[in-house]
């Protein structure tokens, strides 16, 4: 593990017109290791996602990323700095092609201009290739050749999971966001996939904060594990830690409530 | 025979002229999956403001150049007051949007300009070219050939760079594009530029044709068919769209017209469109919807 952690939330606060969704959330996320984020329905979880990519501005705290911190993430700056991500409802260009797709995902590592590129001149056809090359190793880790040329919107549920995986994984991310990867999957697939996130931290070395449901799936995976409730921070340590906590067991099994 | 093909040739000239109007739609659909309300004043905005600047004397370079300029500069208007912050909000907001903007351009267009009717002369002759035994209009082969070099330019740009794949991925995701990094702002700040710059060379040419008044704004109708049959994602579509819109209505007036009364150019586009509705819905080249049930 990395000296400095590679995300650290600091007492992030938001709210909706005047709705209270997180409440002072603080934890870190080391460089390299995979952290689940757990809770019931409401407790905040996709939000708090969502603040780290930048698509909800929080209104108070800092979120440390790489040594930098940063007031509010703008969707494109996070971007840029290496986060990526997947949504609960995948959010795929469903009209085009797995191949495409995972090419979007290439999107900011493109060098040569549009100028370049609709003369074919200088960067662009090594560019091109380059992006290619990258875009086919993402889709070889995640075995989805035989569909490259596939219209998205076409394959099953459990394939699309994987092209929308594929195309965070083709933007090289240092921290990858997944929000419920394994939603509505049976078992054989669920296994399929967190081997698959299991891979792609070992192989690239990649962060993983991932908000998952079925417990037996997150205590398996996971090396860190933070539970929210009601937009709280109820519980933060290893599987082990967090599953003997009390304040987990009430939120979970809801004895308080 | 001769008299046939020269009725062919003729109308596929003119259907490029639709299809010339239609390409400023199909952009924004592309980009947005919205139906842009305000391309009609867009082309009657960039006309008005050419042929105002023309008629004080500036020269036709000049006045092209400051209303290229113009439209840009509305694009980044409308950019930044009208899409930005309706992001990821649905369709059907973002064209009541459009709606409302086609009443402010052609607000803004008659206070800056006024409201009288312009002739426009691009110095191209209207007179008749006899080419392999048929009687052409020569402003109808200047407008083909420009329809053609502005389609070789759309293509390279939207099929050959990453702006393409972006445009479709804004299309047909905001939160995932934005997720990948792409800039929202910029694909539509450009979109909408190069649908001015669509929208400046089709009133040019339909200015000259028809007068630059405030009617101009009603050629859209016509671009509706082109749409319908072509597609609305397609630029090829729109071409195509606009050769069969363009040929067909001047058979038929010329065949069909003696027949059930004249007047046919008028409604058959129309009629022509309700039938591709029904067999074809997506249009020819149009993507069609994917669901899975």
């Amino acid at each position: 593990m990395g000296a400095t952690p590679l995300l650290e939330l600091q007492r992030i606060s938001l709210s909706f017109k005047g709705v209270k969704a997180i409440t002072d959330i603080s934890f870190t996320v080391e460089q390299g290791e995979i952290c689940a984020l757990i809770g019931p329905n409401g407790a905040g979880k996709s939000s708090l996602l969502n603040v780290i990519n930048g698509v909800y501005q929080p209104d108070q705290g800092l979120i440390g990323f790489n040594g930098q911190r940063y007031q509010k993430m703008q969707s494109h700056q996070a971007a840029v700095q290496g986060i990526a991500r997947t949504f609960q409802n995948i959010a795929l260009f469903k009209g085009m092609s797995v191949l495409d797709n995972v090419l979007t995902g290439r999107n900011l590592k493109v060098k040569s201009s549009w100028i370049e590129q609709a003369f074919h001149i200088g960067r662009a056809l090594a560019d091109e290739i380059k992006q290619r090359q990258k875009a086919e190793e993402i889709i070889d880790f995640l075995r989805i050749n035989q569909w490259r040329n596939s219209i998205v919107g076409t394959l099953p549920y459990g394939l699309q999971k994987r092209v929308e995986l594929a195309r965070a994984l083709a933007s090289e991310p240092r921290l990858l966001l997944l929000d419920e990867p394994m939603a509505g999957m049976n078992r054989e697939e669920k296994s399929e996939m967190s081997a698959f996130i299991l891979d792609t931290q070992r192989e690239f070395g990649t962060t993983v904060v991932l908000i998952e449901h079925d417990i037996g799936v997150v205590m398996g995976l996971s090396d860190h594990v933070v539970v929210l409730d009601y937009g709280k921070k109820v519980g933060d340590g290893t599987p082990d830690e967090v599953r003997k906590s009390p304040e987990v067991i009430a939120a979970y099994l809801g004895t308080t409530h | 025979m001769e008299f046939f093909l020269e009725v062919l040739t003729g109308g596929l000239l003119a259907g490029l002229m639709y299809s010339l109007v239609a390409i400023g739609f199909v952009l924004i659909y592309k980009a947005s999956g919205v139906f842009n309300f305000a391309q009609g004043s867009m082309v009657l905005f960039s006309a008005l403001t050419f042929v105002s600047l023309l008629e004080r004397g500036v020269p036709f370079w000049v006045s092209f150049a400051v209303t290229l300029l113009t439209m840009i500069a509305l694009a980044w208007a409308i950019e930044r007051v009208v899409l930005r912050p309706l992001v990821n909000r649905p369709p059907i907001t973002l064209f009541m949007a459009t709606l409302g903007l086609s009443y402010i351009i052609e607000g803004v267009a008659q206070a800056m300009w006024g409201a009288q009717v312009h002739g426009l002369e691009l110095g191209i002759s209207d007179a008749p070219l006899e080419i392999g035994g048929m009687l052409l209009s020569q402003f109808d082969l200047f407008s083909a050939a420009t329809a053609g070099i502005l389609v070789l330019f759309l293509s390279l740009l939207f099929n050959k760079t990453r702006i393409g794949i972006s445009l479709r991925a804004v299309a047909d995701d905001q939160l995932a594009a934005l997720a990948v990094g792409i800039k929202l702002q910029r694909i539509w700040m450009i979109v909408w530029a190069v649908a001015g710059f669509v929208g400046l060379v089709a009133g040019l040419l339909w200015g000259a044709r028809l007068g630059v008044q405030f009617s101009l704004s009603l050629v859209v109708l016509k671009a509706l068919p082109v749409l319908i049959i072509g597609g609305f994602t397609s630029i090829g579509g729109a071409i195509v769209g606009g050769l069969i819109i363009g040929a067909s209505e001047k058979l038929a007036e010329v065949y069909l017209g003696p027949i059930i009364g004249g007047g046919i150019e008028n409604w058959f586009p129309y009629v022509l469109a309700l039938l591709f509705l029904l067999v074809r819905p997506a249009g020819i080249f149009g993507e069609r919807a994917i669901e899975r049930v």
